[in-house]
């Protein structure tokens, strides 16, 4: 019983970075339109940003919020730079210069930083933290700082105008226009929020995957997953299924540990993670494209 | 296909038969070592051109054609290892797998569009690695260790180094499976494929079997790339998971994005060009230090990224398609004001 409590706490603690990525994805998504498949190599860049920063001598917590603001930075940048002239291309130019961010990003890290896999420190403190036996410090950390970082992006969605704004013009642009508000800004606010929320997300992975310019690609497919299964239109959906999923995963592993226990055959384990994604993806693609909180669209031919 | 594209192709093609008899004479310049290298741009090629037909031909964005490689790869790895399969005989074999993987994956496919598929493929590329470690597979597959093969050896005795061989095999199977991809294309399979690719209702209600001809073209798209898995396999004569991650599948796209989506020679031109970047990685990584004064290697992946971006921007229809237009408009503006002047003529007796 321990054994699986410990499961579903490890669970929920991945589950935050998913959530995390997966919202990244979704503010993108809903604004654009665009599935950025680079989002995953951009969280990994901002953390190499971010040990950077720490191994020049700044502490964790300033080396944290300098390299959000930097994401972000580069987050607006990059549409305004290279999405921007895209926005009426076909699907696939897009889905081709997502990759190709994707490969520029990966590359340019291992260039910088080398391939080496590199440890990360955690910032929480190793004792009197947690709950012994069921989840340990960092992980509870990590739920923790997720948890306020979702909580302030709520707060800026509901309660300011700008974050109105954003939803405005996400919802309907050439209204939203009409009364004055700045789509184009608004877009490229979008992305550099989700850069930042990514950033979070890549640099508090990174003490549990260490840190490495492939670190975040299974990452990212769960976070797709996620995405998926809560409706990828839908923001509170994809927290939440990044949450699930991330629940999801460890009693598969789990159950696949208990069956080779109990019976001697191994069917599923730690190995097969990437696959379970891949099965949830293509699962709920077919079955429930909306996913479970998402609206059905009606598209008019 | 005009007349004198046709003349250059098989111009082009001549050569490809008759340089690597020019061993004896000039050695250094057709040596064992770039004989292989224009072997692996030729199975590149082949890959490139499988994708171009799901991708360029009939519309369906794939991200996760390195699977198709992959197992086409160890289906041929696999039977040589374990059967003793010659192996010529395992590319049919490679075939028909990596057909029946395909089609059974453009099922789902067939309820995805746009990015949505683009995301399904892209999934499956990320997971490919972890398939093939599977630990029921183990007996099979080797595992993380991977198979380890022997070269195709030079048949009937025939005077040629193993290299050499292998470049005919390669090239031979190259051109039939070009030649099969021309002709399918410009068939009534081939346009209804592209029907469904331009405007897909449209073609259904012309009474083409959308989802049918969609699948199977996954499947046949799957089939030629898994080929050139196969012919891979057995000439770097050895096969291993974690080479076959997303990374692979990026290479197919960046070969048909430069090529020129949805032309068949591109596709060639396409896969030349990622093994020539690829291979030329750490030349171009000492000439940024040294001439750009660049502070860190330049990776082969950066230009790929780099060259994906620009040419979106630059030339959607790819280095080929480029080229194609560019000369195309010099001859039209090149033409003399006689002609000019008698096309006018005519234009306007017929109005």
């Amino acid at each position: 019983m321990e054994q699986f409590l410990q499961q579903v706490a490890s669970g929920l603690a991945n589950g935050a970075i998913y959530a995390c990525v997966a919202l990244a994805l979704v503010m993108i998504y809903v604004s654009t339109d665009h599935i950025n498949f680079a989002q995953g190599e951009m969280a990994m860049f901002s953390t190499y940003i971010s040990w950077q920063l720490m191994s020049w001598g700044i502490s964790f917590w300033i080396a944290f919020i300098l390299a959000v603001v930097l994401s972000f930075i580069l987050g607006v940048v990059i549409e305004r730079v290279i999405l921007r002239p895209l926005h009426n291309a076909p699907v696939l130019s897009i889905v081709v210069v997502f990759i190709g961010l994707l490969a520029i990003f990966n590359s340019v890290a291992g260039a910088i930083w080398s391939y080496l896999i590199k440890e990360y420190p955690s910032p929480f403190p190793k004792s009197s933290f947690g709950i012994a036996g069921v989840i340990g410090p960092h992980q509870l950390g990590v739920v923790l700082v997720t948890l306020i970082v979702l909580g302030l992006l709520f707060a800026f969605f509901r309660y300011t105008p700008l974050g109105l704004a954003m939803r405005a013009a996400a919802q309907n642009p050439q209204m939203a226009r009409l009364v004055g508000v700045r789509v184009d800004w608004m877009l490229a606010l979008g992305w550099g929020l989700a850069a930042a929320v990514g950033a979070v997300a890549g640099i508090m992975v990174a003490h549990i995957v260490y840190l490495d310019p492939n670190m975040m690609a299974g990452i990212l497919l769960y976070a797709f997953a996620g995405a998926l299964v809560g409706g990828i239109g839908n923001p509170g959906g994809a927290v939440l299924g990044g949450f699930i999923v991330g629940v999801l995963e460890n009693m598969v592993a789990f159950a696949g540990n208990q069956i080779e226990k109990t019976t001697g055959i191994y069917i599923i384990g730690n190995g097969e993670k990437l696959t379970v994604a891949l099965i949830i993806v293509i699962f709920v693609l077919t079955v429930r494209p909306a996913g479970i909180f998402g609206r059905v669209v009606v598209k008019r031919v | 296909m005009t007349a004198s594209t046709k003349k250059w192709l098989w111009l082009v093609l001549a050569l490809a038969f008759l340089v690597p008899l020019l061993r004896p004479v000039l050695p250094d310049l057709v040596s064992d070592y770039r004989l292989f290298l224009v072997s692996t741009m030729m199975i590149a090629g082949i890959a490139v051109l499988g994708l171009n037909l799901l991708t360029g031909f009939n519309g369906q964005i794939s991200l996760g054609h390195g699977a198709f490689y992959a197992v086409g790869a160890y289906t041929a790895a696999v039977l040589m290892d374990h059967l003793d399969m010659p192996y010529w005989l395992t590319l049919p074999c490679a075939a028909i797998v990596c057909f029946i993987v395909g089609y059974l994956f453009g099922l789902p496919a067939l309820k995805l569009e746009g990015h949505y598929l683009a995301l399904a493929t892209f999934a499956l590329a990320l997971a490919v690695p972890q398939i093939l470690k599977y630990k029921w597979l183990e007996g099979l597959t080797g595992g993380v260790q991977g198979i380890v093969l022997n070269k195709p050896e030079v048949p009937f005795g025939l005077p040629l180094t193993e290299d050499q061989w292998l470049y005919y095999y390669i090239l031979i199977v190259m051109v039939l499976l070009y030649w099969a991809a021309a002709n399918m294309l410009n068939s009534r399979s081939g346009r209804a494929m592209m029907a469904i690719r331009d405007y897909t209702i449209a073609a259904g209600t012309m009474g083409i079997d959308t989802s049918l001809y969609k699948t199977v073209t996954f499947g046949i798209s799957a089939a030629y790339t898994g080929i050139a898995g196969a012919l891979s396999a057995s000439a770097i004569a050895f096969v291993a998971p974690d080479s076959f991650n997303i990374f692979l599948s990026i290479k197919f796209l960046i070969g048909l994005v430069v090529g020129g989506i949805g032309s068949l020679v591109g596709s060639v031109v396409g896969g030349i060009f990622y093994v020539l970047v690829d291979n030329s990685a750490q030349a171009l990584s000492t000439f940024a230090k040294n001439d750009l004064g660049l502070q860190f290697d330049l990776s082969a992946y950066t230009v790929f990224g780099i060259l994906l971006i620009v040419l979106m921007y630059l030339m959607p229809m790819g280095i080929v398609g480029g080229v194609y237009y560019l000369v195309q408009g010099l001859r039209s503006s090149m033409r003399s004001p006689e002609a000019k002047a008698q096309a006018a003529r005519k234009q306007h007796a017929t109005r």
